[in-house]
């Protein structure tokens, strides 16, 4: 179990930016929401976005605990 | 020292300026650089800054931390606004404090370049025909690439 964030136009396409949701690994809850929202699928495929897990940085796989946030970063614009 | 701040309200920038300055008998240079919102002759009605709360704050703090040992800064702030900026309203506000103007007015620069073109924001314009994410322009990228060659050390007392 996760909460999930979601931020700029990720948020937009899914219609939703914060949402707990159960997955054991970040490549399992890639898969659901993936598999749930062709939108959000196109819209994380793309070059530059980023996913932190509790404000780091990930690259890769990782197991997922009940207090983990995942947020998922668009390409930044800067301010 | 040095403070990273995200803000949702309008602020001024002259009162931070007055802040920043007191009581800095031995710093000798303080610089700042104010963005403001730009109407775009009516193109943006409205600028809309989202941050990730926590994490936004951390990031330019961590490269704010480096500039100050690159440049040798006594100290810095740096305020931001996020949520719904009105044209003519602060965007952000960076003060850099240094015994001399030199590193002062370049790490001003310098955090200027990095907030426009990497720090963790996404913003989106807002017009008479909706709104529209936007992204670093070419030359945003271009004025941070610049400090990557040839890095400006701090400048001998004199």
């Amino acid at each position: 179990m996760a909460r999930v964030l979601l931020f700029g136009r990720l948020a937009d396409v899914a219609g939703w930016r914060d949402r707990v949701i159960e997955a054991p690994s970040l490549s399992a809850l890639r898969a659901r929401l993936v598999a749930e929202d062709a939108g959000l699928a196109e819209a994380l495929a793309v070059r530059g976005v980023q996913v932190a897990l509790d404000q780091v940085i990930v690259r890769g796989d990782a197991a997922l605990s009940a207090a983990t946030e995942v947020a998922f970063l668009p390409p930044m614009s800067g301010g | 020292m040095g403070a990273v701040r995200l803000t949702f309200d309008p602020f001024d920038p002259g009162a931070l300026l007055s802040d920043f300055s007191r009581g800095r008998a031995e710093t000798g240079a303080v610089a700042t650089f104010t963005g403001i919102a730009r109407a775009e002759a009516g193109a943006t009605t409205a600028l809309e800054l989202e941050a990730y709360p926590g994490f936004t704050e951390a990031e330019i703090g961590k490269f704010a931390l480096a500039a100050m040992a690159r440049f040798g800064l006594d100290d810095f702030a740096i305020l931001h606004r996020v949520g719904r900026i009105a044209p003519g309203e602060a965007v952000v506000f960076v003060a850099t404090a240094a015994k001399h103007r030199r590193a002062a007015f370049e790490a001003c620069d310098y955090l200027m370049d990095y907030l426009k073109s990497r720090a963790p924001f996404w913003k989106k314009e807002h017009g008479p025909d909706g709104g529209r994410w936007v992204e670093p322009r070419a030359q945003d990228h271009a004025d941070i690439a610049r400090w990557d060659s040839g890095p400006l050390e701090k400048e001998p007392s004199s």
